[in-house]
């Protein structure tokens, strides 16, 4: 029966989780939860990231999988990143919405919420220490990335919408679970069943990412930041970790368990603000360092292709860049075509292109603004310790404007706490697909994703870090294989709207149309 | 000639006041009257990933509720009087999406209340009556 193989499969998880927070007895808490999960996460990370070596640097090759499968859809469209760029707006701005569909979830919203699960700490931490450790040259690499993510946005957000499921209580579910096995079982029974094992694969690394990425990487690092912000070591809270991440699994259980919605409806309000804050003050910066903006756009451009006294050259630069794009923009890795199969259209292909901008805002407007803040005030420092990304853009920030930290702290713990609550309803989604929807199900989860967090701020940061990249990278080997297979639906998809598009047969409404 | 108006209602006091000064216009003149309702809404805003999942289903409960409480009881009781009514529903900004239904039915005149359900709203934001005023194409009658 299909629903005992789904609860033994539970209880396997349940018993597996529970070990590793239970296991060893030594020393303090911080130190004992973060001796338990090291082993297990250092395993994963060394699996996902295994590398081969260009002129002496280890490549990923998970880095090569998801810049390949960009560049290829970016082709296969026909640069459908820079063609459909100001339709895109359009869309979003609402010129295409039927005035009787108002009331359902828009382009914009649909954008909104994605995007406030992906700009979050990767765009402050993630790209101090890529700068870091890459020179200036990193930049370059990851605004290339994220130009050539929007393909990838694009391709899985279009799918997202088109196999969503639609349900009779008139709520909707989408994402890889549903495109890989869906799709792909509607171009033959072999591919079917590669789908059916795609899409498990996928859940079971999105569960993780929901763990890792989306959640212990998230209460670390804003842990690190509020102990810097009252005083480094001799900060009362340095060595009570543990204690951060009981305050904070108390708010997020408020939310996912408690129902309280209203925490999270307040947070997915002021986050946008705090993200314009972030990037008008990264400005402000950028503007009153005015003189050093050339010299600082050569050493990006100079430094992508020459770096001086860069581990692995050029190929070390490309790597840092490419990396933190990646991990920031989170682009053929599928999480935010959950987010965006919610959309109410009778084109999936439409927010495909509302898409595009997920990546442009994150990686090439959010990531560029922090990056030339921390080139143009000098700050990057090649000897820094990667634990200290946050810690390194608020210096930065404070070397301009010295109340700046403070601000960025709440910036921080803020981005921190809304990419939790959307992980926490990604990996929820991962989670019902694998074992089913019911009541025990959901809490179980819960409950799980409340003991990351505690655990998360208890560890250190080498071995979250690379937990969590690897288990968010691992979503994207399921989901790009499959989204191979699904290239020719989404192309016919594309063509079909782009010919209503361009012949003027698409229905405008409001501003628009009144214009004329 | 007959001509089609159109009353805002939102189930305040004032909206029941302009309800009956519209009624008794459209029975004396023999117009016909759209009675419209619009649910505060916005395309802009910010919401969590559970609200987007559900709120289709929340739409359609919203919409329940406006004809089952607001717009339905109207539109009968007028039709008993001889008027013929019309009853429209819409998610939206009030005072826009007032003047976008004007302009769908070929609306004459509008008339709504002067203050609605939320007077601290209008105290700080400005009531829709103010802006219907402002921005509609056609004439508008405020009742007090």
């Amino acid at each position: 029966m299909p629903t005992t193989k789904r609860g033994s499969r539970l209880a396997l998880a349940i018993v597996l989780s529970g070990a590793a927070l239970t296991a060893h007895a030594e020393a303090g808490i911080d130190q004992r939860i973060d001796q338990a999960v090291r082993p297990f996460a250092d395993a994963v990370a060394g699996f996902i990231f295994s590398s081969f070596e260009v002129a002496g640097v280890g490549v990923p090759y998970v880095l090569v999988w998801l810049l390949l499968a960009a560049t290829i859809f970016t082709l296969y469209f026909r640069f459908i990143n820079v063609r459909a760029f100001r339709h895109g707006f359009q869309l979003v701005r609402g010129d295409y919405s039927d005035p009787l569909a108002a009331g359902e979830v828009t382009h914009f919203q649909a954008l909104a919420t994605a995007l406030s699960g992906t700009v979050g700490l990767g765009n402050i931490a993630g790209v101090a220490v890529a700068v870091s450790l890459g020179g200036p040259g990193a930049t370059f690499w990851m605004i290339l990335a994220g130009l050539l993510g929007m393909s990838s946005k694009f391709v899985e957000c279009t799918l997202g919408v088109k196999y969503r499921n639609e349900y009779t209580d008139g709520t909707v579910s989408g994402g890889p679970m549903y495109y890989l096995s869906k799709g792909l079982a509607e171009l033959g029974p072999g591919l079917g069943k590669l789908g059916r094992v795609l899409a498990v694969l996928f859940a079971i690394f999105c569960v993780g990412g929901s763990f890792g990425g989306g959640n212990m990487f998230q209460s670390n690092q804003s842990f690190k930041q509020l102990v810097s912000v009252t005083g480094g070591d001799a900060s009362w809270l340095a060595d009570k970790g543990w204690l951060f991440g009981v305050v904070v699994a108390v708010l997020v259980g408020l939310v996912i368990i408690g129902g309280i919605q209203g925490i999270a409806r307040v947070t997915s309000k002021i986050v946008p603000l705090m993200a314009v804050i972030y990037v008008s003050a990264g400005l402000v910066v950028i503007g009153l360092h005015l003189p050093e903006v050339p010299s600082a756009l050569g050493a990006i451009v100079v430094g992508a292709f020459s770096p001086e006294g860069i581990a692995g050259g050029a190929v070390g630069v490309l790597i840092q860049g490419f990396r933190r794009a990646a991990f920031s923009n989170e682009a053929g890795i599928g999480s935010a075509a959950i987010a965006h199969s919610a959309v109410r259209t009778n084109y999936p292909v439409t927010e495909g292109f509302v898409a595009l901008y997920e990546p442009f805002v994150d990686t090439v407007v959010v990531c560029t603004v922090t990056a030339l803040v921390i080139i143009i005030t000098g700050t990057w420092d090649p000897s820094v310790d990667p634990s200290q990304g946050v810690a390194l853009t608020s210096a930065a920030f404070e070397s301009t404007i010295s109340w700046f930290p403070w601000v960025l702290s709440v910036a921080v713990l803020l981005f921190a706490f809304s990419t939790m609550i959307s992980w926490s309803y990604y990996g929820l989604k991962a989670w019902t697909y694998l074992f089913g929807e019911s009541a025990i199900t959901d809490a179980v989860y819960k409950v799980l994703f409340l003991l990351f967090v505690v655990a998360g701020a208890s560890m250190q940061l080498g071995s979250v870090v690379d937990f969590s990249d690897a288990m968010i990278f691992a979503m994207a080997f399921p989901n790009v294989l499959g989204i191979y297979f699904l290239l020719p639906t989404v192309k016919r998809e594309l063509n079909a709207y782009w010919a209503d598009y361009k012949a003027g047969r698409l229905r405008k409404f409001g501003h628009a149309a009144r214009r004329g | 000639m007959s001509k089609v108006l159109l009353v805002g209602i939102d189930g305040s006091e004032c909206s029941v006041r302009a309800l009956d000064y519209a009624a008794e216009w459209a029975a004396a003149a023999g117009h016909q009257l759209i009675v419209a309702h619009v649910i505060e809404w916005s395309p802009f805003t910010f919401n969590t990933p559970q609200e987007n999942e559900e709120r289709h289903r929340r739409r359609e409960a919203e919409l329940e509720r406006a004809h089952l409480e607001i717009i339905d009881p109207v539109v009968v009781a007028l039709r008993e009087r001889g008027v013929q009514a019309r009853g429209v529903i819409r998610h939206g900004h009030a005072a826009e999406t007032l003047c976008q239904l004007a302009e769908e039915f070929g609306v004459s005149n509008i008339i709504i209340g002067k203050v609605g359900h939320s007077r601290i709203h209008a105290q700080l934001f400005g009531s829709v009556a103010i802006s219907m005023v402002q921005v509609s194409p056609n004439p508008v009658t405020v009742v007090p």
